[in-house]
């Protein structure tokens, strides 16, 4: 996988890619992508291995954006280089995410979902009204762009999206092996018996509030790098950034990717995104330009070449979500035991039969 | 049944054995919100005995083994395990305490192994070297759990999600192990069979709190028994005592 993610750039000189238009396109749309595989294997850990259903996860994103923005912008007077940025929005955002869920994480299920989907909501409500110090509507621009002295003195520059890529490939990286470590953990085992059973959980000796917690806070940390990481590569944060749709899209990707599996969430974000931003917009070039002749049905009149298919990602989304659950409710990359749960009804039958055969 | 009911708050005074207190209950008054489903419930387990608790649907068996095992806190009222008040500690910390239970209903990790239920049931433990002789007691146990120690625990029968409810809780290493229904929903001969193990357990040097509804079998095993109805301490008195009682036999044993 490591191999695929240092050759995913050179894809673009292969047809067809060579063929479309701006190569660094590319590069900078695997940069992008970076962002949302961050936050999808972040999710993961609160809904995928522990269990939580959280909506307002976007929050804790916009929570690590805009410490970079205090700690590296003329709008601040602060220039804190990137890289102790990224470990101090990643402890932000892991505060926030303490601080939320100290008083909500007894709630359960649905009651959790709605709490998290209120804190989501306001989080960019509050960086929207104050002016003062977040500059409001307009955002806080012309953030510091990361530097490395003697290969990029003065910052990455904006022409090429190369140094973003492999920043971000080597930020998922270490966030990935972590990750990693934590799920084969004495808490990983935690957070798993927490998401079967809580009662049992604490009987077994867990502490749950101190396990879900720590998911909480874990997965807000991941998401706060990512934030770091895209504020600095766009140089700007502003609270629209960070509605719902950011968590709904976040959640969308790790159920499709396949809840609780590290890898095939990561995928699941990369392709996701890699078809709403370049698939999408493809279309929309192809179409274009092919003189593919307009429909007439009656009253219906389908142009395909003035059709933004851009405008159709939540309605494919929904589609793509609606079709996952009745057809492959474990997601496109399961992990073993997802599948084993969802599929359990199924096995066990088939494994009484064979007892009963033998 | 009209069973006269003992002063609670003074505690129910049932014959002494051996053993100094291990759990201790002085009269404890649990609520679901404003609803008191415990009235002042007081009583001991001993070191090295089995007690059991008898009474119908709504007396608080279970609402008692869940104030002890601190997933409930009682209003008012002290529980004590060895001397240490533990009124207000929480389920986890108790585990530690040596606290084990196996809940109402079971409550195994279904999508889980066998073995993995069985390591969870260490949790609290940080003795890793000791794991290997824990699994071996419990399988010599319930030799069935070896059979089936790499399946998902939620395809077992009900039976052997019993006996792995139990083993799981022993894995954690219990002075006293709490039971809550052992015996539901098994057939006769499971029930038997559970029975004697719950015995064995005992003999090899665990306490044991069982509530049942089988009373029969539960005055079998157990040295001592507490009688409850809505929320009160009826009875409490020697197995022996409780199985010749007329009334107890009348309302619990059948005739």
């Amino acid at each position: 996988m490591s191999i695929v993610t240092a050759l995913l750039p050179f894809i673009i000189l292969l047809p067809p890619f060579s063929g479309f238009g701006n190569q660094t396109d590319f590069v900078d749309g695997f940069a992008q992508a970076g962002v949302w595989v961050l936050l999808a294997v972040g999710l993961n850990v609160v809904v995928g291995l522990a269990g939580l259903l959280d909506l307002g996860y976007a929050a804790f994103f916009a929570i690590g954006a805009y410490t970079y923005a205090y700690g590296a912008s003329p709008f601040s007077h602060n220039h804190i280089p990137f890289w102790p940025m990224l470990l101090i929005g990643a402890a932000v955002a892991a505060i926030f995410g303490l601080l939320l869920g100290a008083p909500t994480l007894r709630l359960r299920g649905d009651y959790l979902a709605i709490v998290t989907l209120g804190f989501g909501e306001i989080v960019p409500v509050v960086f929207n009204n104050s002016d003062k110090y977040t500059n409001g509507t307009n955002g806080i621009t012309a953030l510091y762009q990361p530097a490395i002295p003697g290969l990029f003195p003065n910052g990455f520059g904006f022409g090429n999206p190369v140094p973003y890529y492999i920043t971000v490939a080597a930020i998922i990286a270490v966030a990935m092996i972590l990750l990693y470590r934590l799920q084969d953990s004495r808490l990983g085992r935690a957070w798993m018996a927490v998401r079967e059973d809580e009662l049992a959980a604490a009987s077994m000796g867990i502490n749950t509030v101190t396990t879900k917690l720590l998911a909480f806070a874990i997965g807000a940390s991941t998401s706060g790098l990512a934030g770091v990481y895209l504020s600095s590569k766009l140089a700007i944060v502003s609270p629209t950034q960070f509605g719902f749709t950011v968590s709904f899209t976040v959640l969308a990707m790790v159920v499709l990717g396949g809840m609780g599996n590290i890898w095939g969430v990561a995928v699941g974000a990369f392709v996701i995104y890699e078809l709403q931003s370049q698939g999408l917009k493809q279309l929309n070039n192809f179409f274009a330009s092919s003189g593919f002749p307009a429909i007439h049905l009656g009253f219906i009149n389908i142009d395909f070449s003035t059709i933004n298919f851009l405008n159709y990602q939540y309605l494919l989304y929904g589609l793509a979500l609606v079709a996952m659950m009745l057809l492959r409710p474990e997601g496109l990359f399961p992990s073993r035991r997802r599948k084993a749960e969802l599929h359990d009804v199924d096995d066990a039958g088939a494994a009484n039969q064979e007892l009963v055969e033998a | 049944m009209n069973l006269s009911p003992t002063d609670s708050t003074t505690g129910v005074t049932a014959p002494t054995q051996s053993g100094a207190a291990l759990l201790s209950l002085s009269d404890v008054h649990s609520f679901y919100g404003r609803i008191e489903a415990l009235k002042g419930i007081s009583l001991e387990v001993r070191k090295g005995e089995i007690v059991c608790m008898l009474g119908g649907n709504g007396a608080g068996k279970s609402t008692t083994l869940k104030t002890i095992s601190g997933l409930m806190h009682p209003r008012s009222g002290h529980i004590s395990v060895e001397g240490h008040d533990v009124t207000t500690v929480p389920a986890h910390k108790l585990v530690r305490l040596g606290i084990g239970q196996a809940p109402e209903g079971r409550r195994i990790f279904g999508r889980m192994t066998v073995l993995e239920n069985l390591q969870m049931g260490a949790y609290s433990r940080s003795d890793k070297s000791e794991f290997p002789a824990d699994f071996d007691r419990v399988f010599a146990l319930f030799p069935r759990l070896l059979e089936r120690k790499s399946q998902a625990a939620g395809t077992l029968s009900g039976g052997e999600q019993q006996m792995l409810a139990i083993g799981r809780a022993l894995m954690g290493r219990p002075k006293l192990l709490l039971l809550d229904e052992p015996s539901m929903g098994l057939s006769p001969v499971l029930v038997e069979q559970i029975f004697a193990i719950i015995r064995d357990i005992n003999s090899q040097g665990t306490t044991i709190l069982l509530v049942e509804q089988n009373a029969q079998m539960a005055l079998q095993v157990a040295s001592r028994g507490y009688i409850l109805q809505t929320g009160k301490i009826v009875l409490a008195d020697t197995s022996a005592n409780l199985a010749a009682n007329e009334q107890v036999k009348k309302a619990y044993l059948g005739g």
